[in-house]
């Protein structure tokens, strides 16, 4: 089980709402997928209509909402959407996520920092998309992030873990949990980050745009659970050939 | 404040001990195999299933090493400002129970010092003292570390626990590196060998590593006293205690020491004896689990042992050491805090780690930093 400050979950897939061709197959799919967390981007939400379609359909099931702060571009701008957020979906949980560059939707490390800092002073459960930047981890853990999301690869790429070896310097050094976010592209991708350590991946496009979403959630479902199994079984390493060298020991023997 | 004390109380001395000695051959082919060690390899590691490998975890250890340090070994040598002591240790020649003329260096006396290891080639120096609040304290230290700051590229201390505004007040007049020995994590015996004095406060002492991290020292140096209880239980919890300050204290550096429980008059002799060879598994497991820690050795070991230990896995190694305070000018030793095995002068272990293909370090830092 998955603690992220008072909340526990079964399951290590995290997913999004955004980009399913509609709010009923996106329902499917996300109940087929067995998620518990589910980002939702507060700029697609209707805040004033009570009975918000994407809302609706996720009604049901014990599906905790994971608001986003998509589209703000600084620190100001991140804090503001968040607090809306927390009187809209009464959740203080928060995926902070500032990309002032609309291309690429890369991660602003000094606003996100600064961000964290400020709503994690005012409550919030503060889960910030980044960089896989080893230091900026444990800067964010230091002034109280919850959590951290690191991208594999750019957010909606497919391309899977290109940033592998910092996320395993990352998941060795955090005192919070790990979650990768962006990029995951196949299953595959999902239980390679399981095996290196991850406590959990969060996966929206490579499951909304597939041909058969819901069958595709379920495969993410199972390739998670399968790399957390991996994890915690041991996984071997590459054998490697024995190198003859002068013996350092035998002094010990005579 | 949460403190590493949260983490030392969810486990149990014995259950873990118990983990340590089930482990097998096929759990310490696994570590040795495994890219990134977890404690529970290190318990495969130091456990007498790991006895067979011995050579390729040093294989292993002695490349390890020279990936992340080259083929360098630092110098160090300790200097003892100071052997008055208010706590009673059953293992050490200062305990307050121990009938020893007591001294406190003077600054004149210091600097006598000072000019010895000087002459000798160092430039970093370890500052030793017992327990004596009342007369070797914060401001004491103060005053020997504007004294000697100009002298020393590098200041470290081995001296009672401090609080956290303590060692923040002397990090800026030259500070670097506090070594603080748990001694045992066993806490019944703990209590048994530290009867009376500050240093029977158990938690206290756990802490400080915390408190010097919270600080900003810039690295903290770690150990148990070997002998005093199962070696191999208290290096688990030596190794916990690692992990955690690593996560906790990130931009800290950290240090390892394998002190062997020493003769000195009257005192006692080890519960547990650990031999050569379980003290090479012990450095290569510390190495194996941790590419970037620096691991001492100092002149407690012999001559022969101390040779072959060079490619080992050991980073920085004492010279010419004395362990009583005046030791460098006066002829006597009978304040000595343990009596040393390795006699020979720095020139002499500097010329022997050249021989291996080593350089001896004698500066590694910079005042100006």
């Amino acid at each position: 089980m998955l603690t992220i400050a008072d909340k526990t979950f079964h399951s290590r897939l995290f997913t999004g709402t955004g980009k399913f061709s509609s709010s009923s197959l996106m329902q499917q799919a996300l109940f087929a997928s067995e998620t518990e967390l589910v980002t939702v981007a507060l700029k697609r939400v209707d805040l004033q209509n009570a009975t918000d379609d994407m809302l609706f359909h996720l009604q049901g099931k014990a599906i905790h909402l994971l608001p986003n702060t998509s589209g703000v571009r600084n620190a100001k701008e991140a804090v503001l959407a968040a607090q809306l957020a927390r009187e809209a979906l009464e959740t203080n949980f928060i995926k902070l996520e500032i990309h002032p560059d609309p291309k690429y939707l890369l991660p602003d490390p000094i606003e996100t920092l600064q961000a964290t800092e400020e709503l994690a002073k005012l409550g919030f459960v503060v889960l910030p998309y980044i960089h896989a930047d080893p230091v900026l981890c444990k800067r964010l853990e230091d002034v109280g992030t919850a959590a951290v999301m690191p991208l594999g690869a750019p957010i909606g790429s497919n391309k899977g873990l290109k940033t592998m070896d910092f996320l395993e310097i990352i998941i060795e050094q955090s005192r919070v949990p790990v979650i990768v976010d962006a990029g995951i592209g196949a299953p595959s991708h999902a239980a390679q980050a399981m095996e290196l350590g991850a406590d959990a991946v969060l996966v929206n496009t490579a499951i909304a745009v597939a041909k058969d979403p819901v069958q595709m959630a379920i495969a993410f479902k199972m390739a998670v659970e399968a790399g957390r199994m991996a994890y915690l079984a041991g996984l071997g390493a590459a054998t490697k050939s024995a190198v003859a060298s002068s013996p350092l020991t035998s002094f010990l023997d005579v | 404040m949460s403190s590493f004390f949260d983490i030392f109380q969810q486990y149990d001395w014995d259950q873990t001990k118990a983990e340590i000695y089930a482990k097998t051959a096929q759990d310490v082919r696994q570590a040795l195999l495994s890219p990134r060690r977890s404690l529970e390899d290190f318990k495969a590691l130091i456990s007498p299933a790991a006895l067979p490998f011995l050579e390729d975890m040093a294989q292993l250890s002695h490349k390890l090493t020279q990936k992340r340090f080259g083929k360098t070994i630092q110098m160090y040598i300790p200097l003892y400002l100071s052997n008055e002591c208010t706590n009673i240790c059953t293992y050490c020649g200062f305990s307050l129970d121990n009938k020893v003329r007591r001294k406190t260096l003077t600054e004149q006396e210091i600097m006598k010092e000072v000019q010895v290891i000087k002459d000798l080639g160092y430039d970093h120096v370890l500052l030793v003292t017992g327990e004596a609040n009342q007369t070797v304290h914060t401001e004491y230290f103060l005053k020997v570390l504007r004294l000697i700051r100009p002298h020393f590229s590098q200041i470290s201390m081995e001296i009672q626990p401090l609080d956290k505004e303590e060692y923040g007040a002397l990090i800026p007049e030259g500070l670097h590196s506090v070594l603080v020995y748990q001694e045992t994590y066993h806490q019944e015996d703990y209590r048994k060998h530290h009867p009376k004095g500050k240093k029977s406060n158990f938690r206290y002492r756990l802490e400080t590593p915390d408190r010097a991290g919270q600080a900003g020292v810039h690295k903290i140096g770690l150990g148990v006293l070997i002998g005093l209880e199962d070696w191999r239980t208290d290096s688990f919890f030596t190794a916990l205690h690692l992990r955690y300050l690593e996560k906790t204290y990130w931009q800290t550096k950290y240090s390892l020491s394998f002190p062997r429980l020493r003769p000195f008059s009257g005192g006692l002799p080890p519960k547990v004896e650990m031999g050569d060879k379980e003290l090479v598994q012990l450095i290569c497991a510390y190495r194996l689990l941790d590419e970037e820690l620096e691991l001492s050795l100092s002149t407690r070991e012999t001559e022969k042992f101390r040779n072959h230990c060079i490619p080992l896995g050991i980073t920085s190694i004492s010279a010419g050491s004395k362990t009583n305070p005046g030791g460098y000018t006066a002829a006597t030793d009978s304040l000595e805090q343990f009596e040393i095995s390795d006699e020979r002068t720095p020139a002499q272990i500097a010329d022997m780690i050249g021989r291996q293909g080593y350089e001896p370090v004698w500066k590694d830092w910079d005042k100006a930093f």
